[in-house]
């Protein structure tokens, strides 16, 4: 479906609509490309690529929580190298933009990985991932330093060839100063993370084998929503890929309400494997129902009084 | 994949055991004995995470299954309060079952909530001309479910860990005992148990896995098992029946 009421331009994305899978959710499409065609999808945001191979953390990898889940998968992945003459070659019959997710462990880890994996044919945006609550090397204080996160986007941004949408983490006291930290050099936002979690078994003891996990599903969505409406104060330009929990197209308009520019989802993926283009035929049909002539004709209305505003 | 399943009926057969049979067209793509379906929870998204549960019959001629499973935590109790003409939402046939081979005579072994699948694989075993054993393991009387199905497709015995009701001890209690020649053995379990088999039996077999899973359909790499070359695979797409020696347990 193309509909223009839905069409959103991001630095490097052209998105026929707002709608796709969160990274980490969606693998590298193969799987879902059996169930329905991923060019019915905004754009793919692929599972993390780090420079040399990872096996990932022990099992129990994952544990639900009322109404989410934690997980602890630890960034396996076959390797930059593997994924960009596979996994991505894999997605080039499809006509969807792809947003390749760069994990690493050190600053130059992530500039090979950027470097290599920006030059495929179909990557049109980086998703920097400075937040992975899950690898202990150090991925998390990336992502909860300004200043750091500050420099690893701008190394990144250096090699890249496409523009750059830095990841942020929650696990912060002070999201916004993340946000205006990262954003001179950023060319968008994805929000938000995982949030670190718990969960004991009948035993006591923390089910998931790396104690913590990343907390996702519509239990943190009322944490993005703020996250982003918070960001969107200080920064009213930079482009947004907002997510958290979104399960129906409610979410969907929840998240452009509060200033993002397109939505991506996660952990619903599992539990309906179709909902991505359930989201995207539904949404056109509310938007055409809410009498709006484009979508983001109610972006921000969360916060724009009713005066002024372009709608009532 | 995704289907809306009628539920025909529903019962408890034994303590937090429930036994329910669905109905919908899907059924025709279940083949191999093995084989789970992924069960969304009903309700809302209170819970996120499907429920892996193992095919226990099919009826193909019927377009009915039937599945087994533990009401354990606040999901399968959801389930367990469904009667017929619910529905329920499946992804189906997941993962791969076990090989069916021509042989003479093979030892079935399961442990609690691993008996299931193997009633199917019995059954379709039976169909081939395979002369069955079955031992089946559970911790105390109250738990032992499917014992006279099994006894219909051949030679059944009981060991409850307890020892309230069979043999006293673990299935290894009783395959000690069998003075039968075998030509291999199937098995589903706790991991234990697969464990222990695994290094005593003194024949091939195939074992049936279990790992907390999130898509159940290779996504999510949450359920991934070490091979014994050291990869890491994943459960529900490479398994959840593996070669006895296969994986590390």
């Amino acid at each position: 479906m193309n509909s223009e009421r839905l069409n959103i331009r991001l630095p490097g994305l052209d998105l026929k609509n707002p709608v796709m899978p969160a990274s980490g959710c969606f693998s590298f499409g193969e799987e879902f490309s059996k169930l329905y065609d991923l060019s019915h999808l905004g754009a793919i945001m692929v599972k993390a690529a780090t420079h040399e191979p990872r096996s990932g953390n022990p099992t129990p990898r994952v544990a639900e929580t009322s109404s989410g889940m934690l997980n602890a998968i630890g960034l396996q992945n076959p390797g930059v190298d593997h994924i960009v003459e596979h996994e991505l070659r894999y997605l080039e019959q499809f006509d969807v933009p792809i947003i390749a997710n760069v994990a690493g462990t050190a600053i130059e880890d992530y500039r090979m990985v950027a470097d290599k994996i920006s030059k495929a044919g179909n990557v049109r945006a980086l998703e920097l991932n400075i937040s992975c609550p899950n690898v202990k090397e150090g991925g998390i204080q990336f992502g909860t330093d300004p200043e750091t996160a500050r420099r690893l986007s701008a190394a990144v941004k250096e090699v890249s060839d496409v523009p750059v949408y830095v990841k942020l983490s929650p696990n912060v006291t002070d999201i916004t100063a993340m946000a205006k930290s990262v954003a001179d050099v950023a060319d968008g936002l994805t929000m938000i993370n995982t949030l670190v979690g718990m969960r004991l078994g009948r035993d006591g003891r923390p089910i998931i084998s790396n104690i913590t996990g990343g907390l996702s599903g519509p239990a943190i969505k009322p944490v993005s929503l703020n996250m982003i409406y918070q960001v969107r104060q200080h920064l009213p330009d930079i482009p947004i890929i907002g997510m958290g929990g979104i399960a129906d197209t409610d979410d969907v308009l929840d998240y452009i309400s509060v200033g993002a520019d397109a939505v991506a989802v996660g952990t619903m993926n599992f539990t309906n494997p179709y909902i991505c283009p359930e989201l995207i035929s539904d949404l056109d049909r509310r938007v055409e129902e809410m009498g709006l002539a484009h979508l983001h004709d109610i972006k921000g209305r969360a916060y724009k009084t009713l005066q002024g505003s372009g709608f009532q | 994949m995704k289907n809306l399943m009628n539920i025909k009926s529903q019962s408890r057969i034994a303590d937090h055991i429930y036994e329910m049979v669905l109905e919908g067209p899907i059924t025709s793509g279940m083949k191999t004995p093995g084989q789970f379906v992924h069960v969304r929870v009903p309700g809302s998204t209170e819970h996120v995470l499907r429920r892996p549960i193992s095919i226990a019959d099919i009826d193909r001629g019927q377009s009915r299954f039937t599945i087994v499973y533990r009401a354990e935590g606040g999901g399968t109790t959801k389930m367990s309060e469904l009667g017929a003409g619910d529905t329920l939402d499946i992804l189906s046939p997941l993962g791969n079952g076990y090989p069916l081979e021509a042989n003479d005579h093979v030892l079935i072994i399961g442990g609690g909530i691993g008996v299931p699948p193997l009633y199917e694989l019995s059954k379709q075993l039976n169909a081939m001309g395979v002369r069955t054993t079955h031992v089946l393991g559970f911790n105390s009387k109250k738990d032992v479910f499917y014992e006279s199905r099994f006894k219909a497709l051949g030679e059944t015995h009981v060991a409850t860990a307890d020892g309230s009701y069979g043999t006293e001890g673990f299935v290894t209690d009783v395959i000690r005992e069998l003075r039968d020649d075998f030509d291999l053995f199937y098995a589903c379990g706790p991991k234990v148990m697969l464990k222990v088999l695994s290094e005593t039996m003194d024949l091939d077999g195939y074992i049936s896995l279990e790992e907390r899973m999130g898509c159940g359909f290779g996504v999510c790499y949450a359920c991934v098992c070490e091979k014994t070359d050291g990869e890491y695979i994943k459960l529900c797409t490479e398994g959840p029946v593996f070669k006895k020696g296969e994986i590390v347990l």
